[in-house]
């Protein structure tokens, strides 16, 4: 291929499109290839989207994006076998334009996106697999190569958005290959119920929707997360655990989901409905200390393929929308006032994305995997101990509340120990600073 | 076919014919004849035909094309053996092979000539291709591949039914105010109906007036095929299948062990043939053989449609699938829950112990060690 | 050499279903696909440009989506993309499938004279084969169905020699051009698209032709009222009004399962008895 390009961009999920987009309408030459058969068909996600990310690139997005329920309520549910206890927040300001979440669609949202990186002049092609990084002789990565004759594709840089897998990355040694006690593997499925049917059962009306994120007994143990969003006329139901504990108790996620999906409080939500579509995927779950370098001499990493990734507050489409933006940025800068993408120049990267809330949220949650991982007590634990503290607390009995109140400290002195139970909090608020 | 479940139908339509097409009247059956054999699938329609005819009380005609001679004169017999009242034959040089210009011309002047309401045709490859371009010439509707013929009460339509969006769900196609209606139909899938060798019937010659040098397509040779090791599944007594519930390809030998065991044919889903385990002349479904066995035993099967309508007619389904809810324990006849590859090996000891077979030691040496 | 190739978007049949509740049919946000057995006639198209020169336009009668699966079609090396769509063609069966292609063959014709048209065998959602016949009706073309191989073109003579598979062997056929040829699947294996020819067809402008530019002459023979076929019913069977008979399977003690069946079996099935019978060595047939 003669052809040089100004950017190449490996991948067409919400990174790369975000990069692409904006690069494409700054006027650069852009080329993105995508493995799949169409963009966004290797992707998935529960799915949130997060608009104020998606603002700062199309910031008319809500006039032909095809969105699912605008998010009214998030749930909160800690959960044990039989019950749950859970914070649940709604609010009416949320109900008002410019709504601040919707839950989407991935593969309809993907193919939208594309289609507004393609408007932009961006030149898209699917099931192009990338090979491998082309480098000169001093090393920088001046293109790309794909698994097809005449193959060799040259650009000024090249940004890898290629996923939690990255294969690309991987391959050319500018990250690791994946750790399985940095991902963790999650599986959905999509249930289709008639709207009317969702609407009562989440008391919501028009688009309005709900999102239920889970911790506790459905993950069995592993540290995990499970939830359930409502989109219009379907719920995507979820659970995930950290690929070393499913290894370690050679649990599959299927079977997870379907004990998951039989639990009291979340089987009538889901009853009547036809299971549709069941897809499952790696998540990055590293989190700040175990992020990767993230740009270097002709290329820069954006999304899961760095793992940026708020495992915390769940969020990755945004986190992946703004390193896709901002790497964007950085190049047009870069490249429009003539100044090569070295990993000096390119350092402006990284500036960008410690200003931003990106690396800022994810400094402030880097000890939760580790915490999480060694001290299981906040899995095994907590969520039986508050279950049980709840469950005392609320049944009227004849027992007076003096000894109720005693016997639930007892419990938990019990399981945790006094110094156990200051340990724990200590360890939580260190975790989270 | 077992009983089915209408979803929403759309709107019926009265059809009102023009007065010209009410002069069409009475079942024809196209039989294809090639190198002296009748193709049984001819028969079947006959079978088919016959039922048809007489739920309309018109009659049921065969059409045979073929060079003249003692052969063309048997086949007119069988026809009437098979429940022909008529037999229209065209008897000409020019159409002792196949090729699609002559025939059209021969089958849609007598058409136009005699003028049948219904008009059935084998789904094989000269089926095909002659009724699409009869179709075309004639202008009328054609529905291919059905698995199910029947007559509206109301309106005297001919029902085609068939499997449809790539053998998921199936639809029932009627022709509007076009005449004939034609449907082509894959062999196995209406039943061989007994001829009645006392049965006699009329002969009307017709001559289309083919001349041979207005031909342009002319066959330089045939090659016949060679007798090779060509499975025999549309005949056989006891199917074993597999398909993709097997989980690789090497697990595919358990099913050959118990078909060893069985004396049985092995068959397998489009599935597991699209995952290459085994050759595409083994396809059980509406794009593969249609079979009637005595005993059909699908391991790893899900059952969707364009599997089950190839299969459905056995007389004793077993089904063997890890998953409870698949489609296939909907029209089985025996269910088993489990891993195929746990079952497939204890079935062939079971069966191999119950006939005794010497060769029994062998396989269930090898059965053992893949338990 | 000018070849036409008729291609189809086809929904990837595996995922369809019918909603439970609102009886609507699903299909969920997966991809259409190319109807499977035109690629073999867009394979066998391409090898005789490769082979004598000339020029491969595919075409198509669709909506608007379909315009990627000409893009695809477009990747392999094909010249020029086609598609036909207007939607008045909607609702349309092979008839008037046929009359649409055919009369937008006839435009091309007059571009740059046909010399060959292929169709794939037939599609995965129709499953008819009529088309290709019915194309082959209209322009006058000569017709040859599942073709396995072609032996020769002679383009002086303007002839053609192919080996088409009939029942029980294959026919050797010889006819003049132009030709209408429907592949047989299996007869050869789709080239993997180069990396220009991917840019190539990304970049590509694809024509839309409604009716007009289609050269649509009658227009009450095409889309639905073109139709003389229509579906009056789609559905799923529903289960057998008996149950199947379950027979719990352990394990740990594979035999008994087998036992119980094969017991039943025999007990409740003649026809099954009868054949295990005669499998029983000594068998003596009365």
């Amino acid at each position: 291929m003669s052809e040089k390009f100004d950017v190449i961009i490996v991948g067409a999920g919400p990174a790369g499109n975000s990069a692409a987009y904006t690069l494409a309408k700054a006027g650069l030459r852009v080329l993105q290839l995508e493995r799949g058969e169409y963009p966004g068909s290797k992707n998935v996600q529960g799915a949130i989207l997060y608009a104020s990310s998606l603002e700062r690139i199309i910031p008319d997005f809500r006039e032909t994006a095809p969105l699912e329920r605008h998010i009214i309520e998030q749930r909160l549910w800690m959960m044990d076998e039989k019950s749950f206890i859970g914070t649940h927040y709604r609010s009416d300001d949320f109900n008002s334009e410019p709504y601040n979440r919707y839950t989407i669609i991935r593969a309809r949202f993907d193919k939208w996106f594309s289609e507004q990186v393609q408007a932009a002049g961006a030149l898209v092609i699917c099931e192009m697999t990338v090979r491998a990084l082309l480098r000169n002789e001093q090393g920088r990565v001046i293109g790309v190569e794909v698994e097809r004759e005449d193959g060799k594709i040259y650009a000024d840089a090249v940004i890898l958005a290629d996923g939690v897998n990255s294969l690309v990355a991987t391959q050319a040694g500018l990250r690791k290959d994946i750790q399985a006690g940095n991902v963790a593997l999650a599986v959905k499925e999509m249930i289709f119920l008639p709207k009317e049917t969702i609407e009562s059962r989440f008391n919501l009306a028009g688009q309005s929707g709900v999102v239920i994120e889970m911790l506790g007994s459905i993950t069995e143990g592993m540290v995990g997360t499970g939830f359930l969003y409502t989109n219009k006329d379907s719920l995507a139901i979820g659970v995930g655990g950290m690929l070393s504990d499913m290894k370690a108790q050679k649990t599959t996620p299927v079977e997870l989901l379907e004990r998951m999906k039989a639990h009291p409080s979340i089987a009538p939500l889901i009853a009547g409905g036809e299971t549709r579509e069941y897809a499952a995927h790696l998540i990055p779950e590293g989190g700040y200390k175990a992020l990767p370098q993230i740009y270097g001499d002709g290329w820069l990493l954006v999304g899961d393929s760095a793992g940026f990734v708020n495992s915390v507050h769940r969020e990755g489409s945004n986190l992946a929308m703004e390193t896709g933006r901002l790497a964007a940025e950085t190049l047009i800068d870069l490249l429009q006032a003539g100044k090569e993408p070295s990993a000096v120049n390119l350092a402006r990267y990284k500036a960008r994305l410690d200003e931003s809330f990106v690396m800022k949220d994810m400094k402030k949650y880097q000890n939760i995997p580790e915490t999480l991982h060694k001290r299981r007590q906040f899995i095994n634990d907590y969520p039986p101990l508050l279950n049980g503290a709840a469950h005392k607390f609320f049944t009227v009995d004849g027992q007076d509340k003096r000894s109720k109140e005693k016997e639930i400290i007892a419990s938990f002195v019990k399981r945790r120990s006094l110094f156990g139970l200051l340990g724990d909090a200590y360890h939580l608020w260190r975790a989270t600073r | 076919m077992s009983e089915v479940k209408t979803t929403k139908p759309i709107k019926k339509r009265k059809i009102k014919l023009d007065e010209n097409l009410l002069a069409y009247r009475g079942v024809w059956v196209y039989i294809e004849s090639e190198r002296g054999h009748v193709h049984p699938v001819s028969w079947e329609l006959m079978g088919q035909g016959r039922q048809l005819a007489d739920q309309l009380g018109v009659e049921l005609c065969a059409v045979l094309m073929d060079a003249a001679g003692p052969a063309l004169d048997a086949h007119c017999n069988s026809a009437f053996h098979f429940g022909a009242d008529r037999c229209y034959r065209i008897a000409s040089p020019v159409l002792s092979d196949y090729r699609n210009v002559p025939f059209t011309k021969a089958l849609t002047d007598l058409v136009n000539a005699h003028k049948p309401e219904i008009l059935l045709l084998g789904a094989t490859t000269l089926g095909r291709d002659l009724a699409g371009s009869v179709a075309t010439t004639l202008r009328t509707g054609l529905t291919a591949d059905c698995t199910e013929l029947a007559i509206d009460p109301e309106d005297r339509c001919l029902l085609s039914t068939r499997p449809t969006f790539g053998g998921s769900l199936l639809c029932t196609i009627v022709t509007l105010n076009y005449r004939p209606q034609m449907a082509t139909v894959r062999h196995r899938v209406m039943p061989m109906p007994e001829p009645q060798p006392e049965r006699t019937g009329l002969i009307v010659d017709f001559d289309p007036g083919l001349i041979e040098t207005d031909i342009v397509t002319k066959i330089l040779e045939f090659i016949p095929d060679e007798m090779r090791d060509k499975p025999h599944l549309p005949y056989a007594e006891i199917i074993v299948s597999g398909g993709k519930g097997l989980g690789k390809a090497d697990n595919f030998k358990l099913v050959w062990d118990l078909a060893h065991v069985l004396g049985a044919e092995v068959g397998a889903s489009r599935a597991a043939i699209h995952a290459g385990w085994i050759g595409a002349d083994r396809q059980v479904g509406q794009t593969g053989k249609t079979v009637r066995p005595a005993l059909y035993i699908a391991a790893g099967i899900s059952g969707a449609i364009q599997h089950r309508v190839g299969m459905e007619g056995a007389d004793c389904i077993i089904a063997l699938n890890n998953d409870p809810n698949a489609p296939i324990f909907d029209f089985a006849h025996y269910a088993i829950v489990g891993d195929c590859n746990q079952i497939l090996p204890a079935l062939t000891r079971s069966f191999g112990t119950y006939l005794s077979k010497p060769e029994t030691k062998v396989v269930m040496e090898t059965a053992k060690e893949l338990a | 050499m000018h070849i036409v190739v008729c291609i189809k978007q086809v929904p990837d049949s595996t995922h369809i279903r019918v909603h439970p509740v609102t009886n609507t049919i699903m299909r969920q946000g997966v991809p259409a696909i190319i109807n499977p057995y035109d690629l073999f006639a867009l394979e066998e198209a391409l090898r005789l440009k490769d082979k004598h020169g000339g020029r491969v336009t595919v075409i198509s009668m669709g909506p608007p989506q379909a315009a990627p699966a000409l893009r695809k079609a477009l990747s392999f090396g094909c010249n020029d993309a086609v598609l036909i769509t207007d939607k008045i063609f909607s609702g349309a069966d092979t008839l008037a499938t046929s009359y649409v292609l055919a009369s937008a063959i006839k435009m091309l014709n007059a571009e740059t004279p046909v010399d060959i048209v292929f169709t794939g065998k037939q599609t995965i959602d129709g499953d008819t084969a009529q088309v290709g016949p019915g194309i082959a009706k209209r322009l006058e073309l000569e017709l040859l169905t599942y073709v396995s191989r072609i032996n020769a073109v002679d383009r002086a003579n303007g002839q053609i020699t192919v080996e088409r598979r009939a029942e029980g062997g294959v026919q050797v056929l010889q006819t003049r051009l132009p030709a209408l040829i429907t592949m047989l699947e299996g007869s050869n294996e789709l080239r993997f698209a180069t990396t220009p020819n991917m840019f190539r067809a990304a970049r590509a402008e694809i024509r839309h032709w409604d009716r007009t530019s289609a050269g649509i002459e009658d227009l009450k023979l095409v889309g639905l009222k073109g139709s003389p076929t229509i579906v009056s019913r789609v559905f799923g069977p529903t289960p057998r009004a008996e149950k199947a008979v379950q027979i719990d399977f352990d394990p740990s003690n594979p035999e008994a399962a087998c036992e119980a069946l094969l017991a039943k079996v025999l007990a409740e099935s003649p026809r099954v008895k009868k054949e295990l019978a005669q499998r029983l060595p000594g068998y003596q047939e009365d």
